[in-house]
């Protein structure tokens, strides 16, 4: 089922590296959505079954060749699935778009590094890691680089550009995965998992946690690490937290395609502004 | 002390790094949807010349530069400083040999340079692009070989030496390239 739910909202993600645009409505805080996750999950708690949306979101301070601050999401969630079965419908909406069978290499996070630098993320320890980024990438001070600060570094700028064509990561840290649920057994990972073309990030998917109190204790995590770095902290959604209490969101998956840069890369782009007037 | 914060990075933008002022050549945002932003950076030291990358946290602030281009005029050199003129305000600024560098042999009384400015002190000078000078040393020419190719070595007023078409005098004005150091046409 197709949904349109609001773009503004009191609260907001809290997510450390995603920064929301604040408006104002009758002067209290208003912030423009990150993402339509929030309210999705209120409806597929209250029964919806599974739905999708395409919508705007906005992001504050991200600007590049691959970012603007306002940008068009694809978002959907599949009821009774798990992030490998979702991922298994985003290859067949790929093969659909591109009009002809596409192969999706399917990679786990650490796999992706053990083949492009011969480290394991889940072992590799934070001095190793920093020597690694030291060598592989010029004129970075790796002291001011905490553990996944180097990862996310490596990812985006070495093991990416190694992908060809269209590539899943799978099986992130968990470190990495706010809303996404534990995987079992495995603790230190998360159910969740990125769609790439080449070294672009297309998609971003994952089971979805629906465990309301682990959610609450992630979020105000959140919110102490933004206030250790000096960040503004964002009320929690406390609509969200209460409908996933009650009467709770059915087990599923839900996945954020970027339209924009799925554009790009279907039209041969190389700059989002190629596809997108702002 | 002034500071850009990374957001405020783009081409032109001049930061101070490791006690040095810096021109950013090219900025790239880098950012994993879900993790930490960089901003991966090509910057020139504007004392050396020498481009550098660097990565930074976004998010991160850099002290800002003080640098200025001014275009001014160039009047004499006294043998150690080279002394240029603003048109607006007649200043004057003495420039040393190392700001000077490679441009000294493009410099001719009159013309107008780019003079960067680093705390009102100029750390390099820019010639035009391109340049009319005379012709002070050169073969003499050999007529009827306008069409032919052919070059020979020609010594300009400013102390640069071009190659020029055979059929060129001595006292004759041509345009020049300074950033090839080519010839291009005869001036009449």
């Amino acid at each position: 089922m197709e949904v349109d739910t609001a773009l503004l909202g009191k609260a907001t993600g809290t997510d450390i590296h995603i920064q929301s645009v604040e408006a104002r409505v009758n002067g209290q805080p208003a912030y423009l959505q990150t993402s339509p996750e929030f309210s999705m999950k209120r409806l597929l708690a209250a029964g919806s079954g599974s739905i999708y949306q395409i919508c705007h979101a906005f992001r504050d301070e991200e600007l590049g060749r691959y970012h603007r601050a306002e940008f068009s999401l694809l978002e959907w969630y599949s009821v009774g699935l798990d992030y490998q079965g979702l991922m298994d419908e985003v290859e067949a909406l790929i093969c659909h778009l591109s009009e002809r069978t596409v192969v999706v290499q399917r990679l786990s996070y650490n796999q992706c590094f053990q083949n492009a630098l011969g480290i394991n993320p889940g072992r590799v320890k934070i001095d190793e890691l920093r020597q690694k980024v030291a060598h592989e990438i010029r004129g970075v001070d790796v002291q001011n680089l905490e553990f996944d600060d180097c990862l996310d570094l490596l990812i985006s700028q070495v093991v990416a550009p190694g992908f060809e064509g269209f590539t899943f990561i799978y099986d992130y840290p968990a470190s990495q995965a706010a809303l996404a649920r534990l995987k079992p057994g495995s603790p230190a990972l998360a159910e969740r998992f990125e769609l790439f073309h080449n070294a672009l990030e297309l998609a971003n998917g994952f089971s979805e946690l629906i465990d309301a109190k682990e959610q609450r204790s992630r979020f105000a995590a959140d919110n102490a690490l933004r206030r250790q770095r000096g960040l503004c902290e964002y009320p929690l959604d406390e609509a969200f937290l209460e409908a996933l209490a009650s009467p709770g969101m059915p087990e599923c998956a839900g996945v954020a395609l970027g339209l924009d840069r799925l554009l790009m890369v279907l039209q041969g782009f190389d700059h989002i502004g190629q596809v997108s007037l702002q | 002390m002034a500071s850009y914060s990374t957001n405020e990075f783009r081409g032109g933008l001049k930061i101070m790094l490791d006690g040095d002022p810096c021109s950013i050549i090219e900025n790239e945002f880098v950012k994993p949807g879900k993790g930490q932003a960089f901003n991966r950076v090509r910057i020139r030291n504007l004392k050396t010349g020498r481009v550098l990358e660097k990565t930074f946290k976004s998010g991160d602030t850099v002290e800002a530069a003080d640098v200025m281009e001014v275009t001014m005029q160039y009047l004499y050199d006294d043998g150690e400083f080279y002394h240029f003129m603003e048109p607006d305000s007649y200043e004057q600024h003495a420039a040393d040999q190392s700001a000077i560098g490679d441009s000294k042999i493009w410099l001719k009384a009159q013309d107008m340079y780019e003079v960067t400015l680093h705390n009102g002190t100029p750390l390099a000078v820019a010639p035009p692009n391109f340049l009319e000078l005379t012709i002070t040393e050169t073969d003499p020419g050999l007529k009827g070989d306008t069409a032919q190719g052919g070059t020979k070595p020609a010594k300009l007023e400013s102390g640069a030496v071009v190659k020029v078409p055979l059929f060129l005098e001595i006292g004759e004005v041509i345009r020049v390239d300074t950033r090839s150091g080519e010839y291009i046409s005869r001036v009449k």
